[in-house]
């Protein structure tokens, strides 16, 4: 039996942030003359917030048990010829989940945000963003057409443009921005001509339209080459996807994105924003399954940002800095295992890691609050005594992250590195290395960044940039949150440790997204075959006890407990053992260098000399002033004509007789 | 020889030569200029006048009579011109009346 | 015809020598009397081309009137007649070139060209048809039916021209102290009367003490 779902019910979920952050945005900022006080702000978010997660569960419910649906236009805004422009709603088990995951992050960093920007001036205008935000990603996850997702999709990027840069009187936050703007254009590129194609070759926006059409493009050849059409729409599409997910080598936006807030760096860039490009390419399923290609350049690039980001938040000594290469990695894994045909495990994995890396992003706050805003780790240690709560739920977060069985991380990765194990695509055995050597390498970071913080020797004095602030005196003891703080912690780690285990069997192996996401069993069995193997959530933990990503999870904590706990000098002696490695990891493999030195330059360059040459020596000079000039110069020799003497006049009018006579006689 | 309709042409042409050497010749003397011109005319009116003969086409000579009109008129013009000239500049050298020189 | 063709060479070699003394003569007189010859003798081809009209009104307007105009003003303007010919024979190589060329190609093409020698038979046969031949008469039926616009026209031309002339020369005597009637109804009040305020009495110049010099004795 199968639904329908109410209309105004989503129209609701939708815009009741946008109702929050506007009336806040205007009315509490000094935009609309500060009428409202935080109070009223926050409370207002908060209830816009909750509003839409709690229709969103309810959602998620009849979707889940009473089998509902939707998809409708809601509104046409605009019709060109054939083409038409729509908002409307597409409500299945797929959009149901991201609405569920969104909203609920959200309110989390909503009553967070209550507690961690207390001090800061610009209050108001945080919720007005974040609920922005919410509104922009609900727009985008319950598109039923390319276009409302595209919209979707700027306007994230807009507001996370606006959110990185919150502390706009910081050079080096303003500097973020761009970059995470600039990149996110590149990979926007990308997508916008993805979506070109496919309206000319389709002639529609809509998904179910689209769908409908694609056996017959999956026909058709790029005009002009001998590549398979579909692979080049979905290379686009894939563009895009790794401009907003942060793959290799548009990845490097993200680290430069942790000059926001912690509570942004949790809803935007862990959970919510940076999934955007998994959701579109699982949304995107009977697509992608039609070229083979496509999947192979998905399952490398995605291979490639999981292993060697995860080598990178090795060195990191900004807390923040090692959670957001640890999302980099993670994102890694998730693009895997949409290159294995495995939309489900990463939607999965997107769900579950939205859990734990919020959480961790969010203690992370905690810790920086607890120890007066300093976020270097080497200068943290022992705080596990001070700040008890961050401490527990940060433990069960790396538990999750770094896979540990029963814990939700473990069932969404174990099975990442199952499927992609049954891939038969030509680059599945990198990809299969990539992943389980990325295993050992979060286990090691994870737990590095855990021991440094939570464990060892209290090392908040050694700290040489510390600064004193009168409201704290002489240097205090790091105190725990207050609990619009700890609450949020406690509420995202009870779904990091569970919601694997409840959900794993309905969500990879069950109907939940039929219909949503379309596997090509014939050709690319690794759903099948990881259906196979399954038996439930218990026996698959019991099975994980005896896998090798168990082992090297548990090496990779073991080593870093050695290394950081037992032995702390030893660290110092293996980086001068291998300077030269260590300073490519400490400059990000120099793309950061190559972006600002060869092709920043580059453009500018190019700017420059099209700019000289082409329009001041081109346009300008040749053209503009060389009319002119020309004019002048045969004018001047012209004038020479005008002797003002009539004989001379007399005589050249005779002249010229004679020569048309001449040649009248001649011819 | 029997005359033919070249010789009063060729006639015609040999005035107007004459008459162009004496435009480019005379530069001193504005009158010789005015006389030049209508020699000029004369030339073009025998033209005309051969036309009508050979053609045995009598609007030839209205031509010319419509030339002879507008001729004389100029003429009366030009000299009125040549008179105000001589008032303001006491001399009437053509090589002087080059003001209009670009 | 002989006679006709003797006739033609001989006018014509007047005609051109008189031409060119037209354009050489040292005196602008002798100049124009030299036109005055060319005149008469391009008015006897005329005649030998059966254009008796034409010829005449030739030599009644041309001669008679242009030509005394001519005559008029080369005698009124005193033209210093030396430095008049300064240069004149320096520029004769070029301008001789250039005539004969002109004048020698065009009668080459024209004397090839134009091969007619005969007046049309019609017009001979319709003449002799009507009796007495007058080319004044047929002037005259085509002037006053077909052209008569063309003729209000050229009265036009010539009524313009007698203004302009007029309009061009004109100078007013120098010791008339007549007043256009426009300037005077354009005068206005202050042109012709200034107010001066001035107050009806003064006090008195103190008076001048002895002894000091005054103005000049008488």
């Amino acid at each position: 039996m199968s639904q329908s779902l109410s209309a105004s019910v989503l129209l609701t979920i939708a815009l009741a942030p946008l109702v929050g952050a506007v009336v806040t945005g205007v009315f509490g900022t000094a935009f609309g003359g500060n009428r409202i006080g935080r109070v009223a702000c926050h409370s207002l978010a908060i209830a816009g917030v909750l509003l839409a997660f709690v229709l969103s569960a309810h959602t998620l419910w009849r979707v889940a048990v009473a089998d509902a649906h939707f998809n409708q236009t809601i509104y046409t805004w605009m019709v060109l010829g054939n083409l038409k422009m729509e908002i409307g709603f597409l409500v299945d088990g797929l959009s149901a989940m991201m609405m569920c995951v969104v909203t609920f992050v959200s309110l989390m960093v909503h009553i967070y945000t209550v507690g961690y920007m207390r001090d800061d001036d610009g209050y108001n205008r945080f919720f007005a963003y974040i609920s922005l935000f919410t509104f922009s990603m609900l727009m985008l996850v319950m598109s039923n057409n390319l276009l409302q997702l595209f919209f979707g999709w700027e306007a994230v990027g807009l507001v996370s443009y606006l959110l990185i840069g919150f502390w706009f009187k910081r050079p080096t936050a303003i500097f973020a921005n761009m970059k995470a703007f600039l990149v996110n254009r590149v990979g926007d590129f990308g997508f916008i001509l993805g979506i070109g194609l496919i309206v000319a070759f389709a002639g529609t926006l809509n998904y179910t339209e689209v769908f409908a059409k694609a056996p017959e493009l999956a026909k058709l050849a790029f005009p002009g080459t001998s590549w398979l059409l579909i692979t080049v729409i979905c290379i686009c599409l894939f563009i895009g996807a790794m401009g907003k997910s942060a793959q290799f080598p548009l990845h490097v936006w993200l680290p430069d994105s942790m000059e926001g807030p912690t509570p942004i760096s949790a809803l935007i860039h862990a959970a919510t924003m940076v999934t955007a490009g998994i959701f579109m390419v699982a949304r995107m399923s009977p697509l992608f399954e039609f070229s083979d290609t496509a999947l192979g350049f998905i399952l490398v690039i995605g291979a490639i940002t999981a292993l060697f980001m995860g080598f990178l938040g090795i060195i990191q000594n900004d807390i923040k800095r090692v959670v957001a290469y640890s999302t980099l990695s993670q994102l890694g894994y998730m693009t895997v295992a949409l290159g294995a045909s495995a939309y489900s495990v990463a939607v999965f994995h997107l769900m579950t890691h939205a859990f734990f890396k919020a959480l961790l992003f969010l203690a992370a706050g905690s810790v920086i609050m607890g120890v007066h805003h300093n976020q270097d780790i080497r200068w943290m240690g022992g705080l596990r005594k001070y700040m008890p709560i961050t401490w527990i739920t940060a433990l069960l977060g790396s538990l999750a992250l770094i896979g540990t069985p029963l814990f939700a991380g473990f069932y969404s990765k174990d099975s990442i590195i199952e499927a992609v194990h049954f891939s038969n695509l030509p680059g599945a055995g990198f990809a299969y290395f990539a992943v389980l050597a990325g295993v050992f390498v979060t286990a090691f970071y994870s737990f590095r960044m855990y021991f440094l913080v939570f464990h060892g020797k209290e090392r908040f004095d050694q700290n040489p940039d510390a600064h004193h602030d009168e409201q704290h005196g002489a240097q205090h003891a790091p105190h725990e949150s207050p609990w619009v703080v700890t609450v949020p912690l406690v509420l995202l780690a009870i779904p990091s440790v569970v919601i694997g285990f409840l959900t794993v069997q309905p969500m990879l192996h069950g109907d939940f997204f039929k219909g949503a996401i379309v596997v090509n069993a014939a050709i690319h069995p690794a759903m099948t075959e990881l259906g196979k193997i399954f038996q439930g959530p218990l026996a698959m933990a019991l099975h994980g006890l005896t896998t090798a990503p168990f082992w090297l999870a548990v090496a990779g904590v073991a080593c870093a407990y050695y290394l950081y706990l037992v032995n702390p000098a030893l660290p110092a002696a293996i980086k001068a053992r291998v300077m030269p490695l260590y300073t490519l990891l400490e400059n990000k493999y120099y793309l950061d260098w190559f972006n600002e030195n060869v092709l920043a330059r580059g453009a500018r360059a190019l700017g420059f000399g099209l700019w000289k040459g082409g329009d001041e020596a081109l346009i300008d000079g040749t053209l503009v002033n060389g009319s002119w000039k020309l004019v002048a110069l045969v004018s001047g020799v012209v004038r020479r004509f005008q002797t003002g003497y009539l004989y001379h006049y007399a005589l050249w009018m005779i002249l010229g007789v004679f020569v048309l006579m001449t040649y009248f006689v001649w011819r | 020889m029997t005359l033919t309709l070249g010789h009063f042409l060729s006639l015609g042409a040999m005035l107007f030569a004459l008459s162009v050497i004496g435009i480019f010749l005379n530069r001193k003397n504005l009158i010789i200029l005015l006389m030049a011109i209508e020699l000029m005319l004369l030339a073009v009116n025998m033209n005309f006048v051969a036309f009508s003969y050979y053609l045995g086409d009598m609007h030839g000579q209205i031509f010319v009579f419509f030339i002879l009109t507008v001729a004389a008129a100029e003429s009366a013009i030009g000299l009125a011109i040549l008179v105000q000239l001589f008032r303001n500049k006491s001399n009437i050298n053509v090589d002087e009346l080059n003001t209009l020189k670009g | 015809m002989d006679l006709k063709a003797g006739l033609f060479y001989a006018f014509s070699a007047i005609l051109l020598f008189a031409a060119f003394r037209v354009v050489t003569a040292r005196n602008p007189v002798h100049a124009a009397l030299y036109l005055v010859l060319s005149f008469f003798q391009a008015a006897m081809i005329w005649m030998l081309l059966k254009a008796e009209f034409l010829a005449i009104v030739l030599v009644l307007v041309y001669v008679g009137a242009v030509m005394v105009l001519f005559l008029f003003v080369v005698m009124m303007l005193d033209i210093n007649i030396d430095s008049a010919r300064q240069g004149f024979w320096r520029h004769f190589p070029l301008a001789g070139a250039v005539g004969a060329l002109i004048a020698l190609e065009m009668a080459a093409v024209l004397m090839g060209g134009f091969r007619i020698s005969e007046e049309p038979k019609a017009v001979a046969v319709a003449g002799q048809a009507a009796g007495q031949v007058s080319n004044t008469r047929d002037l005259g039926i085509l002037l006053y039916s077909e052209y008569v616009y063309p003729v209000q026209i050229a009265a036009v031309i010539l009524l313009v021209a007698i203004i302009a002339a007029i309009a061009l020369t004109l100078r007013e005597r120098k010791d008339s102290k007549h007043i256009g009637a426009s300037e005077q109804i354009r005068v206005k009040a202050g042109d012709r009367l200034r107010l001066v305020k001035l107050d009806a009495t003064r006090p008195a110049p103190p008076p001048v003490a002895d002894g000091a010099p005054t103005e000049e004795k008488p």
